[in-house]
């Protein structure tokens, strides 16, 4: 069996909105170059809508992956929707990942989070400090839902 | 598409002269070697006979060498029974190095938990050490030097008769593990002063499962395995035969070739290596001139070593990468860092080993696909864009 579902593989090799906005509204970046993963995501957002979005990473085949099903999964949808995505949803729609990849769809989960929270700041709207928790410190932790 | 395999480091094709001198252990002579009775007789014979050759490619008795599972039993035994036997005459001391083998490294740090003292030396950026260093190393309560003879990542060669040498003096035990080197280039227990060493036949074209230590007479060898008296009483187990057959006719066929394919492999390396140093900011891994025929490691700053392997995979190319994601761990190689790499950098690593049955051909497809698969990448990389907007420093 190979590592990764053919779906990974599609994204991975074929990924959707890479690049940069160069207006965006929101950008949200996390993962260090230490532990081999960055994710940085952009958003153009409109009446609470993301109306478009894309991605650069660093890092392996399922965190380019995982980069590219999110910003598919959030693209049109309101913010709400957005950031209601779980990392257990990303690496679902990839087809699962390996149990220690997982750490790649947390990423993409925190950098849209942290995307939107860009926006929020950017902005001045106010917004519950609960729903944005510190994205993980990659270097003393790597716990992920993994179920 | 034509798969070309440049990942020999890892495991190599059986070779038709190694499959053509175990086929008959598998079929007609199935015997046990223990066996009184003429089809057991036969099958000692065979195993005698891959004894006495291996032997002589090393340079020794066929006595001195005994049958394992593969490198890493043999390191195992080897470092295990010197330190037994050192700690008999209150010599708890062991003398590595940061970048050994796994088999070396988590054996000794086993030892460690078992009140072993062990002293790991540090490499160099160039992914050497000196003989003097581990000369500096050796106190009074040392048992054991065990330094590899080449390394399996970045294919730097050590100075192991220097280092032999240097042990011989102080009369402290010396194995190495030339698990990488033998079949590769020459090695020679004598020259080399050298009392342990462990080989494994898949590196250079044997079966897989299969491999020996090589025990100096006079340096006592515990038994590792205990049962019958196979090997000496030193490892019990029906002896895997046709296994055995394969390592000896392959060592045989590689050290009778050895300098002409040497010749042809480092032409290929090098033009790989001239040709990959021309992506910017890429680096090559390990001393150029100290260095395995079939060795090139290379890193590359701004990407991640995993996406490289599954972009050349797909493109037909295997090879391997020192990155955390491919370790299966959050640290990148522990070889790499020991070089002194920074993480971020050992991340971007490619290995390719080459084998004889490489061609020009290969070498040029490496050549366009790397450097496109390396720009693909960094394209995408935020890491790459902070370092030519000049945000982060570039490392190499």
């Amino acid at each position: 069996m190979a590592l990764y579902s053919e779906k990974v593989m599609d994204h991975f090799t074929n990924p959707r909105n890479v690049g940069k906005i160069e207006d965006a509204d929101g950008i949200g970046e996390v993962g260090n170059a230490k532990c081999g993963d960055i994710m940085k995501i952009y958003l153009k957002i409109e009446n609470d809508i993301i109306t478009d979005v894309k991605f650069n990473t660093f890092g392996c085949g399922s965190a380019i992956a995982s980069s590219s099903m999110a910003t598919e999964l959030i693209k049109g949808k309101p913010l709400s929707e957005a950031l209601a995505l779980t990392n257990k949803a990303v690496a679902e729609a990839l087809d699962g990942l390996p149990a220690h990849k997982m750490h790649c769809s947390v990423l993409a989960e925190e950098a849209i989070r942290a995307a939107i929270k860009n926006y929020y700041d950017k902005n001045g709207i106010a917004y519950n400090k609960a729903d944005f928790p510190d994205p993980h410190d990659e270097e003393e932790e790597h716990s992920f839902n993994e179920d | 598409m034509k798969t070309i395999y440049v990942d020999n480091a890892a495991t190599t094709a059986m070779s038709d002269t190694a499959i053509k001198a175990m086929t008959p252990y598998l079929k007609e002579v199935y015997g046990n070697p223990s066996s009184l009775h003429t089809v057991g007789q036969v099958a000692k014979e065979a195993l005698d006979k891959a004894r006495a050759d291996i032997a002589k490619c090393l340079n020794c008795e066929a006595r001195e060498i005994y049958f394992t599972s593969g490198g890493s039993e043999a390191d195992n035994q080897a470092i295990r029974s010197a330190a037994a036997n050192g700690a008999r005459k209150g010599k708890k001391h062991i003398v590595s190095t940061a970048f050994e083998h796994h088999a070396v490294l988590h054996t000794l740090k086993k030892l460690e938990k078992e009140g072993y003292e062990v002293t790991y030396l540090p490499v160099h950026s160039d992914g050497l050490i000196t003989a003097e260093e581990v000369a500096a190393a050796i106190r009074p309560d040392t048992a054991l030097v065990t330094v590899m003879y080449a390394n399996n990542e970045v294919g730097t060669v050590l100075p192991v008769r220097e280092i032999g040498a240097v042990c011989k003096k102080a009369g402290v035990t010396f194995h190495t593990d030339a698990v990488q080197a033998v079949g590769h280039i020459p090695v020679d227990v004598q020259a080399d002063n050298v009392d342990m060493l462990s080989i494994s036949a898949h590196k250079f074209h044997g079966a897989k499962g299969v491999g020996a230590l090589y025990c100096r007479r006079g340096i006592p060898l515990n038994t590792f395995i205990e049962g019958g008296a196979q090997e000496r009483n030193k490892r019990a187990g029906t002896e895997n035969i046709a296994g055995v057959a394969s390592m000896a006719a392959a060592l045989k066929e590689a050290c009778d070739n050895m300098s002409a394919n040497a010749n042809k492999l480092i032409k290929l390396r090098d033009e790989l290596i001239d040709g990959l140093l021309k992506i910017p900011h890429s680096k090559l891994n390990g001393d150029r001139k100290n260095r395995l025929p079939a060795n090139v490691n290379m890193c590359f700053e701004g990407i991640e070593g995993e996406g490289l392997l599954l972009l050349l995979d797909a493109r037909g190319i295997c090879a391997s990468s020192g990155s955390a994601c491919t370790s299966g761990s959050l640290d990148p190689s522990h070889v790499l860092l020991a070089l002194g790499l920074p993480h971020e950098v050992a991340h971007g690593s490619l290995r390719l080993s080459l084998s004889e049955s490489n061609t020009e051909q290969d070498v040029k497809t490496i050549l366009k696909a790397v450097p496109e698969v390396v720009a693909y990448l960094r394209n995408m990389s935020p890491v790459w864009e902070e370092l030519e907007k000049g945000e982060r420093p570039h490392l190499i």
